[in-house]
């Protein structure tokens, strides 16, 4: 008997293309009220035509998402070296402690006595973050890195009005920043101003002097820098933007590598966010939502987004609102699964391990760079922090780019590093290893990364084509970037 | 190895002028449609616009990155190529044939300070 084997892999359809008309996996109760729940909404709101949802059974919507997952890549999966995103391990026991329904049937308004114990675990992670970061007073409530940049910013503005200070209009922001960085300072509504980098990514000091009077809001930096380097004339840097009437804005993308050693607020730093979803290992990326803390120093703690949790002198937790604060920035107290996610993985690692983290994911980072030197263009020598950027392969002989190596990555079952970015260099690949993975693994990507530098001189066709043994083969980018199709109806009319 | 035209003028951010009477047309360099990779969309000035000489007069976005056109002029916009709008792929096919704008210049002079192709030769290089 011959058995045809069909990969599920292959599947590709939509919802929509499961659905047949009267097909339902649910049955409603029966009408016990005999009024109709329309009759009070005005003509002109009503909807005119049906809405377009798919009717399916439940066995083919278990099936669909299922076989969708399955084409799914993630840290479950592979090593994901996503450089300036932190694709670290997300411990199962954080999904176990979220999904509890002591802490997931609360109701947001539910009164504070009946809800002590969630309090309490926001009122405490607040404050491990505190302690983490050097902070006097952290808020939970934003829902995501940049949503926090937003409220720092917030933070930032307020602090400068409070003092009738309104002349402060600018951001200084270097370069090298990710994006995110000048895009919340025009949402916050500054004035983006640019400094320079020197060629290690670090900020240049002598740029920055003349920037700095009495129109500068403040900063915004990560240390380390997007290169990976830690900025080492962090100290001076804020003491010139402090003597100025700044403050500093410590975005917390890149904070991993110091955990446990410098901490933002004794380098001097005024605000900065962090991402639970990268630094404190809860998913993202497609995998869940995120979660943006903002730490302030304590001449801030009074402007900071409500609601607040407080806690009185009886031990008793409260919702509190104050009345310096820039208002509220989220519904409610924020992602709270992603806060109790982040706070069980610092409770189970504890203060001396939590401490292991950053000098491991350095260790890992410097491993694989020193490794992939010799065949790998490293603009930028000397000891890295959490990631390295490199510029390509070394021999750009063959036309062989970043972008076909890391097609060709794939095709050995490792998820691309990030790619072409920082735009320092022409042809970046930014790798980030993280503490969470064995040596065996990172040999592994060294190998494999060897082996396509090889392949760019013996089989550069091979490379370029890359990848080759994926569900979908390479992308039309430019097609993708033009004539997108991003709905249903789109495809249909394709 | 990037196409440089003689007789053209270029600014280290990438952009040629070529001057006729008092109308400079802009583009960018073949060097630069290298960098950025296969171009997907232009932003480009209206007729009518002032642009000034080092500010920003559009973008182009690639698959790569997206990254600011800064004029090397400074005037009125008195025609923009609309050819691009619906094919901005035509300035990797040929970056010095596919022009951006026409600029009626304030003050011609400025032409000088900008590099001539040697030197601009030369920042291609580091």
């Amino acid at each position: 008997m011959h058995i045809k084997t069909i990969s599920m892999k292959y599947y590709d359809k939509l919802i929509f293309e499961l659905s047949r008309p009267g097909r339902k996996g649910y049955e409603l109760p029966a009408d016990n009220f005999g009024t109709d729940g329309m009759a009070d909404i005005p003509a002109d709101l009503k909807r005119t035509e049906p809405l377009d949802l798919p009717e399916v059974s439940e066995l083919d919507v278990v099936r669909h998402y299922t076989n969708l997952s399955n084409k799914n890549f993630g840290v479950d999966t592979g090593f994901y070296p996503l450089g300036s995103c932190t694709m670290k391990y997300n411990p199962k026991i954080n999904e176990e402690v979220a999904i509890m329904p002591e802490f997931s049937a609360v109701h947001p308004l539910q009164p504070a006595e009946s809800a002590q114990g969630a309090l309490e675990l926001y009122y405490n992670l607040q404050q491990a973050l505190s302690n983490i970061a050097g902070l006097a007073e952290f808020t939970l409530n934003p829902y995501a890195g940049a949503h926090g940049e937003l409220t720092g910013l917030m933070v930032m503005k307020h602090y400068h009005r409070s003092r009738g200070d309104e002349k402060r209009t600018k951001v200084i922001v270097p370069n090298s920043a990710h994006g995110t960085n000048p895009a919340s300072a025009m949402v916050a509504g500054f004035q983006v101003v640019e400094v320079k980098s020197k060629p290690n990514g670090s900020i240049d000091v002598e740029d920055l002097k003349p920037l700095l009077d009495d129109t500068v809001a403040g900063i915004m930096m990560t240390n380390p820098n997007t290169l990976g380097m830690f900025e080492t004339e962090i100290v001076e840097i804020a003491k010139l933007v402090h003597d100025a009437g700044g403050l500093l804005y410590y975005d917390g993308a890149n904070l991993n590598p110091l955990l446990g050693k410098v901490r933002p607020g004794d380098m001097g730093f005024d605000i900065m966010h962090i991402n639970l979803h990268k630094t404190f290992s809860t998913p993202h990326g497609g995998g869940g939502p995120g979660s943006g803390p903002v730490g302030v120093a304590e001449h801030l703690v009074e402007f900071l987004p409500n609601p607040r949790v407080r806690k009185n002198e009886e031990g008793k937790f409260y919702v509190d609102f104050g009345k310096d604060s820039l208002g509220s920035v989220s519904t409610f107290l924020g992602n709270f699964g992603v806060m109790m996610k982040a706070y069980a993985y610092i409770l189970t690692l504890g203060k001396e391990n939590l401490k292991n983290v950053g000098p491991l994911a350095t260790l890992n980072a410097n491993y694989i760079k020193e490794s992939l030197k010799d065949d790998y263009l490293l603009p930028i020598e000397g000891v890295c922090k959490h990631e390295m950027v490199f510029d390509g392969l070394k021999d750009k002989s063959t036309g062989v780019t970043t972008l076909n190596v890391a097609k060709r990555l794939l095709d050995y079952g490792f998820h691309a590093p990030t790619i072409y970015f920082p735009l320092l260099f022409h042809e970046s690949m930014m790798i980030e290893p993280t503490e969470t993975e064995s040596l065996e693994t990172l040999d592994e990507f060294i190998d494999v990364m060897h082996k396509v530098a090889k392949e760019a001189h013996e089989t550069p066709d091979e490379v370029k084509n890359a990848p080759l043994t994926t569900l979908v083969r390479k992308l039309d980018e430019t097609g993708a970037a033009k004539n997108p199709i991003l709905t249903y109806k789109a495809l249909k009319n394709a | 190895m990037s196409k440089i035209i003689e007789g053209l003028r270029y600014a280290d951010s990438h952009e040629w002028v070529k001057l006729e009477g008092d109308i400079a047309t802009v583009g960018i360099t073949d060097y630069a449609q290298h960098a950025l990779g296969n171009i997907v969309y232009v932003d480009m000035p209206e007729v009518g616009d002032e642009v000034v000489a080092g500010e920003d007069f559009g973008a182009v976005e690639s698959v790569k990155a997206a990254s600011d056109l800064i004029s090397p002029v400074s005037g009125e916009v008195v025609e923009i190529n609309e050819a691009l709008e619906d094919a901005p792929e035509l300035i990797n096919e040929d970056a010095f044939e596919n022009w951006i704008m026409k600029v009626k210049v304030s003050d011609t002079d400025v032409i000088d300070e900008l590099l001539d192709a040697a030197a601009y030769a030369k920042i291609c290089e580091e």
